[in-house]
């Protein structure tokens, strides 16, 4: 996969240390899914909470606290091989041959957990015309949201920019905006400092997968009106 | 990555000094996965488990909640033990996971989007040696203490306190821009002292 456009560091640092929130957190584990480079700087930023693990002061344990794990060693299934191996397999179509030999593959594992394996049989809601949308399952968290856009060919988001930051991944098609060209795999990440308005420059419609940490401020009449109904 | 004759691993590594040797453990849990030696885990619990706890409450969780989720991820530990790769990460840096993970799902009631564990695995196209097995958390500590002040906090609020980029900035007041721009900082020079360091 040719991936021009990778997370910030600062998003990975984040996404390591766990305080990131689910709806950014599924964007970055989607994109690290699809994206060898990144994955590799991903274990380079958990390795300072491993080491942070390492430095900190022990705090006493109960105790009975290792005869109880002990006792439930042995009920414990080696569970999850199989599963996780079945998903190993699915995971490989982005960074093994088979997307070399540009077989397009479906949808990066951690979001197949909520859509299912295609993008095919989403349930679109309709914003505007050429835009339609899927939220997913997420408890917000300061008015994040995380959800699918699916956008037609020669249109495009409306023009907004951020009070906090802003993700987004490409599963299908490829668009354009300020930062430049971006297609399947390739992430936007984006704060507040930079407005922007993608437009749709494929053939085929664009799905994306996009979350924020904060509500957008859209910097066109139109875009105001419809963010209570789109919630962004 | 180094391999040795299976079994004699074991041996020795009971005879190191176990304090500075984070490849120690790295063996240790990599030997787990194949033999399911409860003596090899009891060790591995009493060497991580407090630490585990300790940063658990350090993410603001009582320590009834503390000591629960610590016995969880321990459990996990075991559990998991096959999908862990030595060549990808210290012992103490899966170990770190496990816990975030544990700590993340119980707190938010959601289980945190992972790149899930096959990434653990090998893969072919990926040769990078990690270069943190060496790295002791006494050198750790100095890494921290390097830093600018407010780059280590930034670090410390983010792994420690599991605060957003905007919760940071809400609660230093500065921008959402700065405050990610130390963490790139700090970030890159954390990495920067690690290869100096191999």
């Amino acid at each position: 996969m040719n991936i021009k456009h990778h997370l910030d560091e600062a998003t990975l640092v984040s996404y390591a240390a766990g305080s990131m929130s689910q709806a950014m957190a599924l964007v970055v584990a989607c994109h690290l899914s699809m994206c060898t480079a990144c994955r590799n700087r991903a274990h380079e930023s958990e390795a300072i909470g491993g080491m942070l693990l390492d430095s900190l002061k022990p705090a006493p344990v109960g105790d009975d606290a290792l005869a109880q794990v002990l006792a439930c060693l042995d009920e414990l299934p080696e569970a999850e091989a199989e599963a996780l191996d079945a998903s190993y397999k699915n995971t490989q179509s982005f960074s093994g041959k088979e997307s070399q030999l540009n077989i397009v593959p479906s949808v990066p594992s951690p979001l197949s957990i909520y859509i299912g394996s295609s993008l095919d049989h989403i349930e679109w809601k309709r914003i505007v015309p050429g835009v339609h949308y899927h939220d997913l399952p997420f408890k917000t968290e300061r008015g994040g949201v995380s959800r699918l856009l699916r956008i037609a060919p020669g249109k495009s988001m409306l023009p907004h920019s951020h009070d906090g930051n802003e993700l987004t991944l490409i599963l299908r098609g490829s668009f354009t905006d300020e930062v430049g060209r971006f297609t399947v795999g390739d992430i936007a990440d984006l704060d507040n400092e930079i407005q922007h308005q993608p437009l749709v420059d494929s053939s085929e419609d664009c799905v994306c997968l996009i979350a924020t940490d904060a509500p957008l401020k859209f910097s066109t009449l139109l875009g105001k009106i419809v963010q209570p109904m789109t919630g962004f | 990555m180094e391999s040795k004759p299976p079994g004699e691993d074991v041996n020795n590594v009971v005879a190191m000094r176990q304090a500075d040797a984070p490849k120690v453990w790295s063996d240790r849990l990599s030997d787990l996965a194949k033999t399911k030696d409860k003596a090899l885990y009891i060790q591995l619990f009493q060497h991580f488990a407090p630490k585990v706890k300790a940063y658990i409450i350090r993410l603001g969780l009582v320590e009834t909640t503390a000591e629960e989720l610590m016995q969880e991820t321990m459990l996990a530990v075991w559990r998991k033990a096959h999908l862990y790769n030595a060549s990808k990460a210290a012992a103490s840096t899966w170990i770190f996971t496990l816990a975030r993970n544990q700590s993340i799902d119980w707190m938010r009631k959601q289980k945190y989007p992972e790149y899930s564990l096959e990434s653990w695995h090998e893969e072919p196209d990926d040769q990078n040696d990690v270069c943190e097995q060496v790295v002791t958390s006494d050198r750790m500590a100095k890494v921290i203490s390097h830093l600018p002040e407010d780059q280590a906090q930034v670090i410390y609020m983010s792994f420690y306190e599991g605060r957003s980029h905007s919760d940071i900035s809400d609660r230093l007041g500065v921008p959402l821009g700065s405050v990610k721009s130390r963490i790139r900082l700090a970030s890159g020079k954390i990495k920067m002292m690690w290869s100096d360091d191999v």
